[in-house]
């Protein structure tokens, strides 16, 4: 099992670096001068110049890469200052370093896919385990059916209304505002709530319906019979038996989900006006700040990396059979 | 005549010492194509310590009828009908509760294949563990020194070490080995083995039942043997039932059914059968056709319309008239008994050489 | 039963033909596998198929037995060359086939078909049956008299198939009317040799024989060479003229039927018949000897050194573990009779004073019976 994390982690660094140097060779080698569009209007080929040597664009592209791969193990030097390791470069249009402003938005981004993920979780499997425990009866139609309508939904949809009626008709609530965690929690669950819910609401649905088919599918197998034929209680049989395999499909969607919210929830973010990573990509990416572009994607792509790493251990856990071989 | 053919069921051997009696059970599902008549009408006893073969191809309703036994049909789509009495009990009506506490305890079972039906999840102690706490009471200390008490007996060698191991690092034998620990755990007077182990290879299936069979006499099990091997029923069983088409056709002891059968379907089977005593240039009889869909089974005798023997009733009874089973030693066909005999030494007999 | 030991024998003879149709030395398989820290490389293999030597002649059935995990398999498909064979030798019709590239295979392709297990699996199920038979002559650029869809409705009526169903799908046949139609597009070709799969072990028992006779009608009518790989020893007994018996990936015995089934010398394949369950129809089938091994088959990844039956053998001595026995013919046997042993059984089945129990649970269990 170490030995297989061991080999995972090394694969997971290679993998880095090759996405590292595919992107940045894909954006680098675009014919387009950076400089210029940092320069602005009134841009004199003295400015430009400058401009050009301050972004370290003067240099063969090889030396460009070099010292952006070096910068995120060990730091560089801009003529701004030192930018501390992993430094992701500098951003063209303000100069601020693409680390910095990642992380800058990071508790948001983070806050609001924690926050999400405990509502989805909770009422998606559950809902879920409910429909499939009852299949067949009301509650499972209710449940089912309400899972198809909201899947059918969509953030952009169901936020304004939200927002509609809880902040601007009955001014239950304010409108959505990321307020740090360790300032004060109350606040910040208060600001986060709005989102949380339609985000948690999408996602629920998708959950629910995955929970219930799983686990009719698991109630099927062979040995949830012999369990019953023991004469364990249909609780028991249920949860210890049928649920822990009906995990595993879940868990491998809800890594790919969760590596998605993390590298930026961009629709919940312009809905609701808040300025998390997913705001963060799509501006860099209209103002051609390629640096910036760059890093989030890495950032995007660690993630990735890391919850792959993360279901394979708890595939491990929940099947023996992955554990021991 | 039709008067017979209503009271079918209600008629069976009552042993003195038969506990389990099923009566007239009738299995319908319904499915999307329709309704599924997968018994129609079985009865059978199982005496203690006795074993009860019940032999039939896929689709004759055996599995079903021994699921229903236990209660583990689905109820949402099934229905059943008749009596299925244990110790006087009637099983088809008993609360669901009361059925968990029969369930391993009175009532175990075994499955065909132990790789699907042991929990990939826990260890094999722990399967064996878990019906003995529940129905003895006894601690998980207890529990875990009677399920290498088990282990032993049925043959895993290390059982101290391996009682931890969990099934997929056993192999196809031990496994079915385990299963058999896991059924017999809690000393049950009834054990339902369903193809236990039609999937082993040959040299592990004559352990397996060789050690079902001391099992049995230690114990004092009843069981009933499911299985589509007439070969493995002729080893294994005392009693034997033949199901067709969700019905019995014929009933006997074991030596009465394979050496004097008197159904066509059962000619039928031991004909197309090659044996390893049989003689090679003595070509195998298949029996025509296919097995028919219990969605829409034939009218009458279900077997007719691949007997070859109808043209020797009068009439048009094998299509149109159920044959009865009576009492005890009989088979479900229209032939008198003198036909019987004389089809079977003049015709079937020369075939089994 | 006596009569027994001269008919097969007779049989044998007149099917057998003396030219050798397909020739097989030291053929070997084995699967790598992949492991080790921390780059993965090759740390062993599965010697699922070692040096099995195999000869089947002009329009013999040869039947290839054996358990789970003994290679039978595989064997076949290395035949049909669906399988690279890691070492040995494939010779057909005189031919050297054991690497041949397509080009070269494409003649002989036409002339080795096989037969699969599985009538559900095998079977394209949005083809028309039509489509399933016609195929391989359309791939091989067959064009017989009268057209291939004649052919097709020849060949439909000859494994008794309505030629009506032409245009039906697979799923609409039962399991063993698909199997026919496995046969069927096996005999499209008119090949030369079949190689049988486990062709009837998916099926019902009433269904089995009526796919057995038709393979026998099959082999018969067309002459056409068999080898029929089965777990079943009863129907390999029925169906072959010669058998051989495999273990953990090696022939441990080879010769005519009878010398097999009723003079067996090794004791795995004592061990083998012994198991069979067989209906007592009469008196004299309980008079078999009574063997039970212990426990399962040995995995193939590190098969035993030496004779690779001797960890459940109970004849098994020293020499064993060291010599791996040659298949000969130990004196005694018949021509062509075949055993890989040092300490060869007595050329009978019948039940010995005391019965071979290795089982330690059975044995403990019999001898608290046998004491009340």
């Amino acid at each position: 099992m170490l030995q297989f994390l061991i080999r995972r982690l090394i694969g997971a660094v290679v993998i880095m670096f090759l996405i590292g140097a595919f992107t940045f060779f894909l954006f680098y080698t675009v014919p387009q001068d950076f400089a210029a569009l940092s320069c602005g209007k009134n841009c004199s080929p003295e400015n430009l110049a400058v401009i050009r040597e301050n972004l370290g664009l003067d240099k063969p592209i090889t030396t460009q890469f070099w010292e952006f791969m070096t910068g995120i193990v060990a730091g560089r030097d801009f003529a701004t200052g030192h930018c501390a390791a992993p430094c992701l470069g500098q951003s063209f249009s303000t100069g601020e370093f693409v680390w910095d402003s990642i992380m800058d938005r990071f508790p948001l981004t983070l806050s609001l896919t924690v926050g999400g993920l405990v509502i989805f979780l909770i009422v998606g499997l559950g809902s879920g385990l409910l429909a499939a425990w009852k299949r067949g009866t009301v509650a499972d139609r209710v449940v089912s059916g309400a899972s198809i309508v909201l899947s059918s939904f969509q953030i952009y949809f169901l936020g304004p209304i939200v927002l509609g009626i809880v902040v601007y008709q009955s001014g239950w609530l304010d409108n959505p505002k990321y307020h740090p965690f360790t300032e004060n929690p109350l606040t910040w669950a208060a600001g986060m709530l709005i989102p949380w819910a339609v985000m948690a609401t999408i996602f629920t649905a998708q959950y629910t319906r995955m929970s219930r088919s799983t686990m009719i599918e698991q109630l099927q197998e062979e040995h949830v019979r012999t369990a019953r034929a023991k004469g364990m209680k249909q609780s028991y049989v249920f949860f210890r038996y049928a649920w822990r395999g009906s995990l595993i499909p879940i868990v491998t969607i809800l890594g790919i989900d969760l590596s998605a919210l993390l590298s930026g929830a961009v629709v919940t973010e312009f809905t609701f006006d808040l300025a998390g990573i997913g705001r963060l990509a799509v501006d860099s990416s209209l103002t051609k700040d390629l640096p910036v572009t760059m890093g989030v994607m890495l950032f995007g792509a660690f993630f990735i990396l890391l919850l792959n790493i993360l279901v394979d251990l708890v595939y491990a856990y929940i099947d023996p059979r992955v554990r021991l071989s | 005549m039709t008067t017979l053919t209503k009271t079918e069921g209600e008629k069976a051997p009552t042993g003195p010492d038969s506990f389990l009696s099923v009566r007239d059970l009738r299995v319908r599902f319904s499915t999307e194509d329709g309704i599924v008549k997968a018994v129609d009408g079985l009865s059978f006893d199982v005496e203690r310590g006795k074993t009860l073969g019940i032999v039939g191809e896929s689709g004759s309703g055996k599995s079903v009828t021994n699921l229903t036994v236990l209660g583990l049909h689905n109820p949402k789509s099934t229905t059943v009908e008749g009596e299925i009495l244990l110790e006087g009990r009637d099983l088809v009506t008993a609360p669901e509760k009361e059925l968990e506490k029969l369930r391993g305890n009175k009532v175990a079972m075994i499955f065909q294949d132990p790789l699907t039906a042991l929990s990939p999840y826990y260890t094999v102690g722990r399967q064996i563990a878990e019906p003995y706490m529940k129905h003895t009471g006894a601690s998980k200390k207890e529990a875990r020194a009677r399920a290498i008490e088990m282990l032993t007996k049925v043959g895993i060698p290390q059982p101290q070490s391996r009682v931890d191991d969990y099934p997929h690092q056993f192999s196809g034998g031990m496994r079915q080995r385990a299963m058999i620990a896991m059924a017999l755990v809690c000393d049950p007077d009834l054990l339902i083995a369903d193809e236990p182990t039609t999937a082993l290879d040959v040299t592990v299936q004559a352990q397996i039942l060789d050690l079902l069979k001391e099992l049995q006499q230690e114990f004092g099990t009843g069981i009933i043997f499911i299985t589509h091997d007439l070969g493995v029923i002729s080893d294994m069983a005392d009693d034997l039932l033949v199901m067709y088409s969700g019905r019995a056709v014929e009933r006997g002891t074991v030596r009465e059914v394979l050496r004097q059968p008197k159904h066509p379907y059962t000619w039928g089977l031991l004909s197309s059968m090659p044996r390893l005593g049989a003689d090679v240039s003595q070509a195998l009889n298949p029996i025509p056709g296919s097995p028919p869909s219990l969605l829409n089974p034939p009218s009458g005798c279900p077997f007719h319309p691949r007997c070859a023997f109808t043209g020797e009733v009068p009439g048009d009874r094998c299509s149109t008239e159920r044959p009865p089973l009576g009492e005890g030693r009989d088979a479900a066909c229209h032939l008198t008994a003198e036909q019987k005999q004389s089809i079977f030494i003049d015709t079937i007999q020369p075939r089994l050489r | 039963m006596s009569d027994n030991l001269t008919l097969p024998a007779q049989q044998g003879s007149t099917g057998a033909s003396t030219e050798t149709l397909l020739k097989v030395e030291g053929l070997t398989k084995h699967f790598p596998i992949y492991g080790g820290f921390p780059i993965k490389r090759k740390v062993g293999a599965v010697q699922a198929v070692d040096n099995v030597d195999l000869t089947v002649g002009v329009g013999e059935s040869v039947g290839l037995v054996g358990e789970s995990g003994c290679g039978k398999s595989t064997t076949g498909r290395l035949i049909t060359r669906l399988l690279e064979p890691t070492g040995g030798r494939i010779e057909y019709a005189g031919q050297d086939i054991t690497h041949a590239k397509r080009r070269q295979l494409a003649p002989v392709r036409s002339e080795i078909q096989m037969i699969f297990q599985d009538p559900y699996s095998s079977l394209n199920p949005r083809q028309t049956v039509g489509t399933i038979i016609k195929s391989p002559m359309e791939v091989n650029g067959i064009d017989p008299a009268g057209g291939r869809e004649k052919k097709v409705r020849e060949l439909l009526e000859l494994v008794g198939l309505n030629p009506e169903h032409y245009n039906r799908f697979p799923h609409e046949f039962s399991g063993g009317q698909r199997q026919r139609i496995g046969v069927a597009r096996a005999l499209a070709l008119s090949p030369k040799l079949i190689v049988a799969d486990e062709p009837v072990s998916a099926l019902d028992v009433s269904i089995q024989a009526q796919v057995v006779n038709l393979l026998q009608k099959v082999q018969d009518e067309l002459g056409i060479a068999f080898l029929f790989i089965a777990h079943d020893l009863a129907v390999v007994r029925h169906f072959s003229q010669r058998v051989a018996v495999m273990y953990l990936g090696k022939v441990v015995e080879v010769g005519d039927r009878d010398s097999i089934y009723n003079r067996p010398r090794h004791p795995y394949t004592h061990a083998l018949l012994s198991a069979v369950p067989e209906v007592a129809m009469d008196d004299e089938t309980e008079n078999r000897e009574r063997i039970r091994l212990y426990g399962d088959v040995p995995s193939p990844i590190m098969p035993p050194s030496g004779c690779r039956f001797r960890t459940r053998c109970w004849k098994a001595q020293d020499k064993c573990a060291t010599d791996e026995p040659p298949l000969v013919q130990i004196s005694g046997n018949r021509d062509g009779h075949l055993t890989a042993c040092h300490f060869p059984e007595e050329p009978t089945t019948e039940a010995r004073s005391e019965d071979v129990v290795l089982d330690p649970a059975l044995k403990a269990l019999e001898e608290s019976a046998g004491k009340d």
